[in-house]
C-alpha cells in the first residue's frame, strides 16, 4: 500500500483560513447562518472552522450541529457494508436559515445528496451551500459541486483520500493512499 | 461496522449481548429521528413487511406498524379473524402465500409457543417474533431493558424482580435472557402457583415475599395477570392477589430506597399496580411504550441489511 502526502500542517491551517475568510465574504456576521458538519468525519472539519471564526475573526453566537446521513444513505442493502449510524446533535433551528453543509472530502457526491434530504427534516433552510475541505475532481456521480473547497485533487479510483486530524488521529495531514 | 450475528429475531436466547448492545445503539439514533419534526426516514422504502398476527395485540402491532412506517417500509397487515387460516389453511402455507407477493420480512405473534422458529425453517424469509405463546417476546425484552439502560445509565449490575404470572408469560423469559446477557440479575416474585417448575434453573432467584423482593430490587418488572391463559384456578381471588403480590403507594414508600417500576402492559390497574403508582414518578411505562418503536425501527433496519 503506497502513500503519498497531499497537504500538511501548515498547509491544512492556511487553507482553513482562507475558507474562513471565503464564508465571512458571504455569510458577514453569520446571524442568519448555521453550519452543519456532516457526520463522521466532516464534524471535525466544522468544529475547526468554527474554532477560527469564534477565536481568530471574532464570530459571535456561531451556530453550528453535526448531521448524520446514515438512514438517508442510498446504498443500503446494496453491497455486504453495514451502514451504522451516528449521532446527530441538531439543536439549531435551520428552518429559514442558511445552512452551509461541511464534510471532509467530496467524492460522489452520493453523501452529499443525502444530507441535502437529511436536513430536510429539521425544516425548511432558506439556502444549502456546500464546503469540503478536499474535491476529488472527475469524480462525481451527481450534478454536485461545491461552493468553497479547500483543494482540489486527481485522485483515480482504487485510491484513496484519508484526512487526518490530531484531535483523533495524533497529527493534521490529508494523504493519498493505494488501495 | 458491526452487525448482528443472527438472521431472523426468534428469541433473546439465539442473540449475542454484542447484539443487544448494538440494538440499543442504533435504537438510540432512531429515538432522535422519532422526536424530530419529520419523524420518517427512507432507509426501507424498498422493504415489503408483513404484520402476521394470528393473536390480538394492540400496542405491540401498533408499535411495529407505526416503526415500519417511520421507517417508510411498505406494510401489510394479517389478523387471524379475517383470513383463510379459519377455512383450515396451514402456518406455511398462509406465509408462503403471503411471501410469493413479494414480501422480504415477517412480523409474527402466534398463540403456538415455537411458532417462529418453525416458520423460520420452513419458509425462506426474515422472521421477527412478536410473541409466540409463553416462550418469547424479544422485542419487548429489548425494550424493557433499553428503557432501564436509559433511566439508570447501565443495565449490568442492577437487580431486577419480576413479580406476578411468570407460567404464562412470554415477557418473563424473554427479559431473564436479555437481562442476564447484560449482566443484571433477575429474581421471580409471584404466587407459587404461577412461578414455572425449575425456574431456578435459567439462572434465577425465587422470592415469594413481595416486600422482600421489592427491598432487594433497583427496578420492579410488574407482569399481567394472564387470565385468558389460564386454565385453571391459580389463586383464591384478584383481592388477595393484589394484597399480596400488587404495588400501591404505602408500600413503596415504606422501602428503604426508590425503585423503578415498569409494566408491560396492558395495566389491571388496582390488580398488579394502584393508579396513583402507574401515573407516579417511580414508573417508566410510557417511556417503555415510546422506545418500542425506536427499538422496533432499529431491529428491522439491522434485519434488513442482511435480506
Amino acid at each position: 500500500m503506497s502513500q503519498k502526502v497531499l497537504l500538511n500542517a501548515t498547509e491544512i491551517t492556511i487553507i482553513l483560513n482562507r475558507l474562513a475568510c471565503q464564508l465571512i465574504e458571504t455569510h458577514l456576521d453569520f446571524s442568519n447562518t448555521v453550519l452543519v458538519g456532516l457526520q463522521p468525519r466532516g464534524i471535525y472539519v466544522a468544529k475547526r472552522l468554527a474554532a477560527l471564526l469564534t477565536e481568530e475573526y471574532g464570530i459571535k453566537n456561531l451556530q453550528l450541529g453535526y448531521l448524520d446521513i446514515t438512514f438517508f444513505r442510498d446504498d443500503f442493502r446494496r453491497g455486504d457494508k453495514v451502514l451504522n449510524a451516528s449521532k446527530n446533535e441538531m439543536e439549531v433551528a435551520v428552518e429559514d436559515k442558511k445552512v452551509v453543509l461541511i464534510d471532509d472530502v467530496l467524492y460522489t457526491g452520493r453523501s452529499i445528496r443525502a444530507a441535502l434530504t437529511a436536513i430536510q427534516s429539521y425544516g425548511r433552510p432558506s439556502e444549502i451551500e456546500l464546503l469540503t475541505l478536499i474535491d476529488r475532481r472527475f469524480s462525481r456521480h451527481l450534478p454536485i459541486q461545491p461552493n468553497y473547497r479547500g483543494r482540489q485533487v486527481d485522485v483515480i479510483k482504487n485510491e484513496k483520500v484519508i484526512v487526518s486530524w490530531k484531535e483523533v488521529d495524533g497529527k493534521d495531514v490529508i494523504y493519498m493512499v493505494n488501495k | 461496522m458491526s452487525q448482528l450475528s443472527v438472521k431472523h429475531l426468534l428469541g433473546i436466547k439465539y442473540l449475542q449481548p454484542a447484539d443487544i448492545e448494538l440494538i440499543f445503539e442504533t435504537a438510540d439514533h432512531f429515538k432522535e429521528v422519532i422526536n424530530r419534526t419529520i419523524k420518517k426516514v427512507p432507509s426501507l422504502r424498498d422493504v415489503t413487511i408483513a404484520n402476521l398476527f394470528f393473536e390480538n395485540s394492540t400496542r405491540t402491532k401498533l408499535s411495529f406498524e407505526l416503526a415500519q412506517k417511520r421507517l417508510s417500509a411498505d406494510v401489510i397487515n394479517f389478523s387471524v379473524g379475517q383470513s383463510s387460516v379459519k377455512k383450515g389453511e396451514t402456518l406455511i402455507d398462509t406465509v408462503n402465500n403471503i411471501l410469493s407477493m413479494k414480501v422480504d420480512m415477517v412480523v409474527m405473534r402466534h398463540p403456538n409457543p415455537g411458532a417462529s422458529v418453525f416458520l423460520a425453517n420452513n419458509v425462506n424469509s426474515c422472521i421477527i417474533n412478536a410473541g409466540d405463546g409463553t416462550h418469547e417476546h424479544p422485542t419487548q425484552a429489548l425494550l424493557d431493558t433499553y428503557s432501564i439502560r436509559e433511566r439508570l445509565g447501565d443495565v449490568a449490575g442492577k437487580k431486577v424482580v419480576i413479580v406476578g404470572d411468570i407460567l404464562h408469560s412470554r415477557v418473563a423469559l424473554s427479559n431473564i435472557f436479555a437481562l442476564q446477557k447484560l449482566g443484571a440479575e433477575v429474581k421471580v416474585c409471584g404466587p407459587k402457583s404461577l412461578l414455572p417448575k425449575h425456574i431456578e434453573a435459567v439462572g434465577v432467584g425465587i422470592e415469594t415475599d413481595l416486600r422482600k423482593a421489592l427491598n432487594w430490587c433497583d427496578v420492579a418488572n410488574m407482569l399481567r395477570v394472564q387470565n385468558e391463559r389460564m386454565d385453571a384456578s391459580y389463586f383464591p381471588s384478584t383481592r388477595e392477589y393484589s394484597q399480596q403480590f400488587g404495588i400501591d403507594m404505602p408500600l413503596l414508600d415504606s422501602l428503604d430506597k426508590q425503585i423503578v417500576i415498569m409494566h408491560p402492559g396492558p395495566i389491571n390497574r388496582g390488580v398488579e399496580i394502584t393508579s396513583d403508582v402507574a401515573d407516579s414518578d417511580h414508573a417508566i411505562i410510557l417511556d417503555q411504550v415510546e422506545n418500542g418503536v425506536a427499538i422496533r425501527m432499529a431491529v428491522m433496519y439491522l434485519l434488513a441489511s442482511k435480506i
